[in-house]
């Protein structure tokens, strides 16, 4: 993505209403890898319900992409259709540029997918070492191999800079949110997930253990690590991510970089589905990009019309 | 932990602890390297709710004293070795329900099931081998946990009400075998197996006694001290040598003193009575594998991980249903093992065992022992020193010539104490 952003980034300085989407479009494809996970055209129906339309999405590798959207707009359903948890009725993944099929949540976590949910799933009776290896313990002459458990989880959280926890020993019931949270992505980090999905994961913490949370995700990016972060709060999404990417009932309204977007715009985007007061070109540019940075199998942005902001659905529909 | 607010590295108020936080983030448990700060630490877990073993023994040993006050005879060797004798079904059957409460579920019918394997055993020894008759009578309780453990989780049916059922089924199971067995008078089938009874009567022979104990806790020490060294090479916390030094010598001196008491003579005046019983080094033996396989199997991870968080372990792989049903199996087997002891010691089984009575000490001793009832919190060590308490208030009010009445009261009162304690403990503990 990071050629379509200076892309974006140029154009509002160039000041040009329509730039042309195919010049940009062959250039990125030729310079850069294949997004780490690209959606294409992802829909998901439940019963007559639409809850999901015509998604595109890339998600690159060491970029934070905050996927924003009021209650109902699809938000949920995405990441579960990513986690493996359901499957799109329309469209095709693809990860690192080939087609995948995540029919179950082991067939996401073996790919790299690791989702971080709202509760954690952690044991609190279990301590950190044991919870971030549940499931998958190494054995050593048929026992559990602690040390060498202790070891892997003690590398891990000082590699992800969480120095807060004072034991990893400890159960994790006695951890505060933060560092449950932290225990939560290291283990993540632990099973070499190249993506990690956090669900809300600030929203229940206070104001130092979010700028923990939030430190890790940088951590997580600058591992080289794709983040896809749900977050209610614009303020840690503002701070924290590189892209934005709002829903709005089931569609695609916008994906940009967050240096395009301000908290005004996306609250506009997330509750009206559009946005005509902030850079409505930059805006319009940025959804441009996303079919774009899809190449082929995504004919959609080249027939974007070059209206207003309107067209951002019109642009999306097919 | 829980009262604490973590400051975010880059506060500069707080730099310099950080930093030496941060440098332990190698090791970043508070590193213990005295007795004293190892105390202060156990007493801080104590207090954020892991209080364990401690409040039973302190109960234990209270107790204790309270009876040796009231009638001197309590901690003569014969009462101590009867003591001993009459815990046996309350610890073992404790261990039973260890496994099912760690997932906070419950079996109420370890008491029959455990009569019916007693039954089984007591039968097939007229025809078989003794130990082929042991093998029966464990495998009996392994089935019956088999069913319950499917029944609760195929079809999703609460424990409570399966094992309920269960408790009930098997008590006229049990008395429809006795009654049909057709040996010995009315409804008992007496054990005249000289291997069986031993299992509980008999008795190690003083030197034996002396070296099987030198062996457990030199093999003990040994374990202790390897897996800390392997610790401290890894670079990992690792007790401080004193406190591992002061484990193996309580186990040395509790060993000693389980020998003196076993073999000083217990006997009559006529015939003189010396050794540790068998049962101790059964129930010894019980404990340690049980222990192992809780603590340093998958399988016992899971068990936690499931009591603890069950969609937490689902979502990390675990098989639910095989982990619970395979909980029941080894429950219904353990049961099997205290009903098999129980029938040792009284030379038979008979339709008046009353399972019911014995699942309700069995609870008890695990909850006194520190067993949460909501899953996983707990040991199977618990069960045992549980199940001690459990035998000493019902052998001390017996020796207080106190009634039947007296013993449920005080175990009541006990067991109330004992939860109680566990949930104030708790409430400290419930994070910020």
């Amino acid at each position: 993505m990071t050629t379509p952003s200076a892309a974006d980034g140029a154009r509002p300085a160039s000041g040009g209403r329509a730039p042309s989407p195919a010049a940009t479009s062959p250039a990125g494809r030729a310079t850069q890898e294949p997004p780490l996970l690209e959606l294409r055209g992802i829909g998901k129906n439940f019963g007559p319900v639409r809850a999901l339309s015509d998604i595109n999405l890339d998600i690159p590798a060491g970029k934070v992409t905050a996927l924003v959207g009021d209650n109902g707009a699809g938000k949920s359903t995405l990441i579960k259709t990513v986690s493996g948890i359901w499957q799109p009725d329309h469209g095709q993944i693809f990860w690192q540029g080939r087609p995948v099929s995540l029919h179950s949540p082991k067939a996401a976590t073996d790919l790299g997918i690791a989702t971080v949910y709202q509760d954690l799933a952690l044991c609190d009776n279990l301590d950190i070492v044991q919870n971030m290896f549940l499931g998958r313990e190494p054995l050593k002459h048929f026992q559990l191999d602690e040390i060498g458990m202790e070891l892997a989880a003690k590398k891990t959280l000082a590699d992800l800079s969480v120095v807060t926890v004072r034991s990893i020993r400890q159960p994790v019931g006695s951890l505060s949110g933060g560092q449950r949270q932290a225990v939560a992505v290291a283990k993540a980090v632990m099973q070499q997930a190249q993506l990690v999905i956090l669900d809300e994961p600030t929203a229940a913490l206070g104001v130092t253990q979010t700028r923990v949370v939030l430190e890790l995700i940088d951590q997580l990016s600058s591992r080289g690590i794709a983040v896809l972060v749900i977050s209610h709060n614009l303020n840690d999404v503002m701070s924290s991510a590189d892209r934005i990417a709002v829903l709005y009932l089931g569609r695609l309204a916008a994906i940009a970089p967050v240096e395009d977007l301000d908290t005004a715009s996306v609250v506009e985007l997330m509750t009206t589905g559009r946005s005509d007061r902030t850079h409505p070109v930059a805006g319009r540019a940025a959804h441009a990009s996303s079919p774009l940075g899809s190449g082929p199998g995504s004919p959609a942005g080249g027939g974007m019309p070059g209206g207003d902001a309107m067209g951002y659905h019109r642009g999306e529909a097919p | 932990m829980s009262t604490e607010t973590h400051q975010p590295p880059e506060s500069a108020e707080h730099g310099d602890d950080l930093a030496a936080e941060a440098a332990q983030t190698a090791a970043p448990e508070v590193l213990a390297n005295s007795l004293g700060e190892y105390t202060r630490m156990q007493l801080r877990r104590i207090r954020s709710g892991e209080s364990g073993a401690l409040p039973v023994t302190i109960g234990l040993i209270a107790i204790v004293i309270y009876f040796q006050v009231r009638n001197s005879l309590f901690l003569s060797p014969g009462n101590l070795v009867n003591l001993l004798i009459q815990g046996t079904p309350f610890i073992v059957l404790g261990m039973a329900e260890v496994f099912v409460l760690l997932l906070g579920e419950i079996d109420l019918s370890v008491g029959y099931s455990g009569a019916v394997a007693a039954v089984i055993m007591a039968w097939a020894v007229f025809t078989v081998p003794w130990w082929v008759a042991i093998l029966l009578g464990l495998a009996t309780g392994a089935v019956f946990g088999l069913v319950f453990g499917i029944l609760i989780t195929r079809l999703r049916l609460p424990s409570f009400v399966v094992t309920l059922a269960g408790l009930l089924g098997l008590q006229g199971l049990m008395i429809v075998l006795v009654a049909r067995s057709g040996h010995g008078p009315g409804g008992s089938i007496p054990i005249s197996n000289k291997y069986i009874d031993d299992l509980t009567t008999g008795n190690l022979s003083p030197a034996a006694g002396w070296i099987v104990m030198v062996v457990i806790v030199a093999a003990a020490a040994a374990i202790l001290l390897l897996r800390d060294r392997q610790r401290r090479a890894a670079g990992l916390v690792t007790p401080p040598v004193s406190v591992t030094l002061l484990k193996i010598v309580v186990m040395a001196v509790a060993g000693i003193v389980v020998v003196l008491v076993g073999n000083a003579d217990r006997g009559t005046a006529l015939v003189a009575l010396r050794g540790v019983p068998w049962v101790v080094l059964i129930v010894l033996g019980v404990l340690v594998i049980w222990t192992v396989l809780l603590g340093r199997t998958r399988f016992g991870r899971y068990i936690y991980a499931i009591g603890g968080n069950a969609e937490a372990a689902r979502r990390a792989g675990v098989s639910l249903n095989l982990i619970r049903t395979m909980a029941f199996v080894l429950c219904g087997l353990t049961a099997a093992i205290a009903g098999i002891l129980l029938a040792s010691r009284l030379g038979s089984i008979s339709t008046d065992t009353d399972g019911g009575q014995l699942v309700l000490f069995a609870v008890a001793a695990a909850v006194i022992g520190g067993t949460h009832l909501f899953g996983g919190h707990g040991k199977m060590i618990n069960a045992l020193l549980g199940g001690l308490v459990v035998a000493a208030i019902y052998n001390g009010l017996g020796l207080l010539g106190l009634s039947a009445a007296a013993t449920y009261i005080v175990t009541s009162l006990v067991l109330l104490a004992a939860v109680t304690v566990d949930a104030l403990s708790r409430r400290g503990a419930s994070p910020t």
